[in-house]
């Protein structure tokens, strides 16, 4: 099809969303037509300064939200896999402050890094961490309030966790992977790492969970009662340890609430 | 009270021991005018305006979170040489121009 063999192109011509944004993130697309410069030309120059905008502020967004990553991978290739990165998974919402929840199965698959299989743990820990600074606030209960329940009520009570709760079962150590990059931590050594996220203040922080604890905290977080919950996590973890999961959730500030039945 | 009941009380009882006092201990405050440009805390994420965003250092109006108690102790020589301390209010020192 060339020029010659059309129709002059109405002078209004319009173009779709769906156009636009096929050809923002496709370099290699044409300028859809119906975009006209002052002088009535397609606006090729613009629509290019449009396109690179669009690239670097995701990429940008990339970086901001992933620093471990970031520091993983080095800056100069974490700007390119985001190139790659965005163009498959474009925003899916207008809340920039979640973009990248994509990135941990991108990582799985992506040529330059599938071989590095502890990074997507690690994009999930980086991307619960940012969840729990934008989950809702919650007042943590006084904790002496659980020692005021009687055996049959504790059994029967829900407790409540704060919205900014999260439980990661990472099959690396990625809360010390993040500890040893963000926080001047110890040189992580091999592993998994349950690991929970939670928020005191303003501050996202994370936690390492004794065994079975990942399990007990799910269970609360899907409503189950304090019994039923202590109930699975015994015959599943022999040895799961009541105090030092209670000690977690406490020092995490994660109890907000003890619902009596 | 059977053995098993005293077990679960007793485990609660523990944890709520445990954490008497260093939850409160550790708080942090936020503290103006301490930290560097680009490196003010804030874990927002992107599409946010305050992760990073102090353009000079030392800038007035940009906190970072620090251990309790600490803040107004703080003491920073700035690229003049002149010493200021940490402050728990915004200040007009340093705003970028």
């Amino acid at each position: 099809m060339t020029q010659d063999t059309l129709p002059q192109a109405p002078a209004r011509a319009t173009v779709s969303q769906a156009e636009f944004r096929a050809a923002i993130l496709n370099a290699q697309a044409d300028v859809p037509e119906g975009l006209v410069n002052p002088d009535g030309q397609q606006a090729s120059k613009r629509f290019s300064v449009y396109r690179n905008n669009v690239v670097h502020s995701l990429s940008e967004a990339m970086l901001t939200g992933f620093p471990v990553l970031t520091k993983l991978l080095g800056e100069e290739f974490f700007r390119e896999m985001a190139k790659v990165y965005l163009r498959i998974h474009p925003p899916a919402s207008q809340l920039m402050m979640h973009y990248g929840a994509a990135l941990p199965g991108f990582l799985e698959s992506f040529p330059g890094t599938l071989h590095l299989k502890y990074l997507p743990d690690v994009a999930r820990l980086e991307l619960a961490l940012r969840r729990a600074y934008h989950a809702g606030d919650a007042d943590p209960i006084d904790p002496a309030e659980l020692t005021t329940l009687g055996q049959h009520e504790l059994m029967e009570a829900h407790l409540t966790l704060a919205p900014a709760c999260e439980v990661l079962q990472a099959k690396w150590p990625a809360k010390s992977i993040w500890d040893f990059n963000m926080a001047d931590g110890p040189q992580p050594s091999a592993g998994g790492e349950d690991i929970l996220i939670s928020r005191i203040g303003y501050e996202p922080k994370t936690f390492l969970l004794p065994e079975g604890a990942a399990e007990f905290i799910s269970s609360l977080l899907k409503g189950r009662s304090f019994g039923t919950t202590l109930g699975l996590a015994t015959s599943n973890t022999p040895d799961f340890d009541l105090t030092a999961t209670l000690t977690v959730l406490i020092a995490a500030q994660a109890i907000t609430g003890i619902d009596r039945a | 009270m059977s053995k098993k009941t005293v077990a679960i009380l007793g485990a609660v009882t523990a944890a709520v021991a445990a954490n008497a006092a260093p939850a409160f201990a550790e708080d942090n405050e936020k503290c103006f005018g301490v930290s560097l440009a680009g490196q003010n805390d804030c874990a927002a994420g992107p599409g946010t305006t305050c992760a990073g965003s102090s353009t000079v250092d030392y800038q007035g109006n940009a906190w970072k979170l620090v251990p309790a108690g600490t803040c107004e102790t703080m003491e920073i020589t700035g690229a003049d040489g002149k010493v200021h301390k940490g402050s728990l209010t915004a200040t007009e020192m340093n705003l970028p121009s």
